[in-house]
């Protein structure tokens, strides 16, 4: 089967006021095919949030692409302007489910009327009117089981979180987009919350109004339940990729095992064990790094790490960026 | 009274709003806290725990009920805060943009009764520095938006290394930052708890991490503490169908956690 979303040796910088160059993404490649859901999980800082916006063709000053390119359903989405990406992309394509509902959200306006905002903006070749984008929104608020009528008329600060979060949710699925790329959609909800989240999200997978997801999050344990792949990215870079239950269970690359050892958990044997600590921070991107880049804090570091650039290999059907993980 | 009593509450309650609209945030709580305890208070969203933080910070007076700190109430904040300081949510909300993160480190001290000299100002706050693992010349003339999020949690940590309180607030200290950096964090909380034996009160709705650290959870509820105990027993043994909720809603690696 023909993949929907290509990633091709993908580099993305920024370039700051005063023309340094700050490479947040080097050499991302994969490969997702329809009713996939890859997670991607990694630090602060580590480019998750830059790599959703090269996925989605969203090149604003001040990041620009590199190298490398993507590719949904065979159609290139590099060194296009941002208004064409706008109208024939965003939402239709490629959606965001964005981190904070509550940043998402004009605080001045109705759900309903962000709503319709959102589906005039992208969708101006169907030439809906106001009357019939509501009955649309009706329909699809209907599906979710929420209180309809209640959210579509609501401020966002009259909602919850929770309902905050599901209304952005509805709303970034709107038209029916081919790949769905949520950015931290629970990491601002407690676990109750949370879950109702998720929920939402398989309720939606299950009713085929989108099929291909990419979950990003720093929480590994949801990704585990949440994802059939998962991706580790560190500096920039793919360190670990591979399904979700070698890579939860079993993982290879030094940084995976850290993450996976920082942890907590109210298991019982868990009491005593204390959680791992990565000490230092991750090497700065704007200069050119020699070696492997997680060499600095890694506890089985050689010497040889530091000079010797690793890259992708198989190790046990995943791909890990170790020469000498096993 | 026993004199090692930091924090006691008795039915205290807590309303907002008044009217059809009145609210009520906290609803007849009970508790004692003794000397040198770890008590984590562990709830979801809108259960009530910012608003009991708050009311141990002396932000907020109960309603009804009587709340002694040192079986003495809350009459001056200001003295309060001299021995009761507390760690944030968010370190970006909490330190002041127009200013170098030293200048406000060292404007922290103001708030002592017996001010140190500026000398000892000085040494005290590269000494905190040093104890969160930051060089104090990294962040020489630096101002708050130009560090990450997880070294402005540190730089948080580093007020209360630097005042050295007799009480600790933590309201939510690691629900911003990612795995490692939370690991982190709670690895200096732990030292600072080991070098001043403070009383730490963690408001949290991570419930993992309330048993890692605390020595007892208190479980909120729709404003009332339906749950207290030691981390064992409420983790391993809950007698709420709330602590049931909140252990089940955790994603456990090696659990059944959502059908798909």
């Amino acid at each position: 089967m023909a993949h929907i979303l290509e990633v091709k040796d993908l580099s993305l910088h920024y370039l700051t006021r005063f023309g340094q160059k700050i490479n947040a993404v080097t050499d991302v490649s994969f490969t997702m095919k329809q009713g996939e859901i890859l997670g991607i999980a990694g630090e602060s800082g580590c480019g998750k949030s830059t790599l959703v916006n090269g996925l989605m063709g969203l090149f604003i000053s001040p990041l620009y692409p590199t190298s490398g390119d993507v590719l949904v359903n065979g159609e290139s989405l590099m060194n296009r302007n941002p208004d064409d990406i706008r109208r024939n992309v965003l939402s239709q394509k490629v959606s965001m489910i964005p981190q904070g509902a509550f940043n998402a959200l004009n605080p001045t306006r109705k759900i309903k009327d962000i709503a319709a905002d959102v589906m005039a903006a992208h969708s101006e070749n169907q030439k809906l009117n106001k009357q019939q984008i509501y009955e649309r929104l009706r329909e699809r608020f209907d599906l979710f089981g929420m209180e309809t009528e209640h959210i579509l008329n609501s401020f966002p600060i009259q909602l919850t979180a929770g309902e905050r979060q599901r209304s952005v949710i509805g709303i970034s699925t709107l038209l029916n987009p081919k790949v769905v790329i949520a950015d931290e959609p629970t990491s601002a909800l407690d676990v109750t919350t949370q879950k109702v989240v998720i929920k939402m999200i398989f309720d939606l997978l299950e009713k085929n109004i989108f099929s291909t997801m990419i979950f990003i999050t720093h929480e590994l344990p949801l990704l585990r339940h949440v994802a059939h792949n998962i991706a580790i990215m560190y500096a920039g870079e793919f360190v670990e990729y591979g399904t979700s239950v070698q890579v939860v269970h079993d993982p290879r690359h030094p940084y995976t095992k850290a993450l996976m050892g920082a942890m907590l958990s109210a298991d019982a044997d868990q009491k005593n064990r204390k959680p791992t600590t990565i000490e230092g921070a991750p090497p700065s991107l704007s200069k050119k790094i020699e070696g492997c880049r997680f060499a600095e804090r890694c506890p089985s570091a050689r010497p040889e790490c530091r000079q010797k650039t690793q890259s992708m290999r198989m190790v046990e059907g995943r791909l890990v960026r170790c020469d000498y993980a096993e | 009274m026993q004199s090692d009593i930091i924090f006691s509450a008795k039915a205290i309650s807590k309303f907002f709003g008044h009217g059809k609209k009145r609210v009520c945030a906290v609803n007849d709580v009970s508790f004692d806290i003794t000397d040198g305890e770890i008590v984590s208070v562990v709830g979801g969203s809108g259960c009530g725990k910012s608003v009991l933080a708050k009311i141990m910070l002396g932000l907020y007076v109960p309603d009804s009920g009587s709340f002694l700190y040192k079986g003495k109430p809350i009459t001056s904040t200001l003295d309060h805060w001299n021995e009761v300081q507390s760690v944030f949510q968010d370190p970006f909300g909490c330190f002041n943009q127009f200013f170098s993160i030293r200048t406000q480190l060292k404007d922290a001290f103001g708030i002592l009764k017996n001010k140190p000299s500026k000398q000892e100002i000085d040494q005290r706050v590269d000494e905190a520095l040093l104890a969160v693992n930051v060089k104090p010349a990294d962040i020489e003339g630096k101002y708050p938006f130009e560090l990450s999020g997880g070294q402005m949690q540190r730089m948080l940590l580093a007020r209360i290394f630097a005042l050295k309180p007799k009480v600790l607030i933590a309201d939510e200290p690691t629900s911003m930052v990612d795995a490692c950096v939370r690991a982190n964090i709670l690895d200096y909380l732990m030292k600072l708890k080991a070098e001043l034996g403070m009383t730490i009160i963690f408001v949290t709705h991570d419930i993992g991490l309330a048993y890692y650290v605390s020595d007892r959870i208190f479980i909120m509820h729709e404003a009332k503490i339906v749950e207290a105990g030691k981390p064992e027993n409420v983790t391993q043994n809950p007698q709420s169908p709330h602590t049931v909720r909140l252990l089940e809603d955790i994603p456990d690696i090696n659990r059944e956690w959502i059908k798909k």
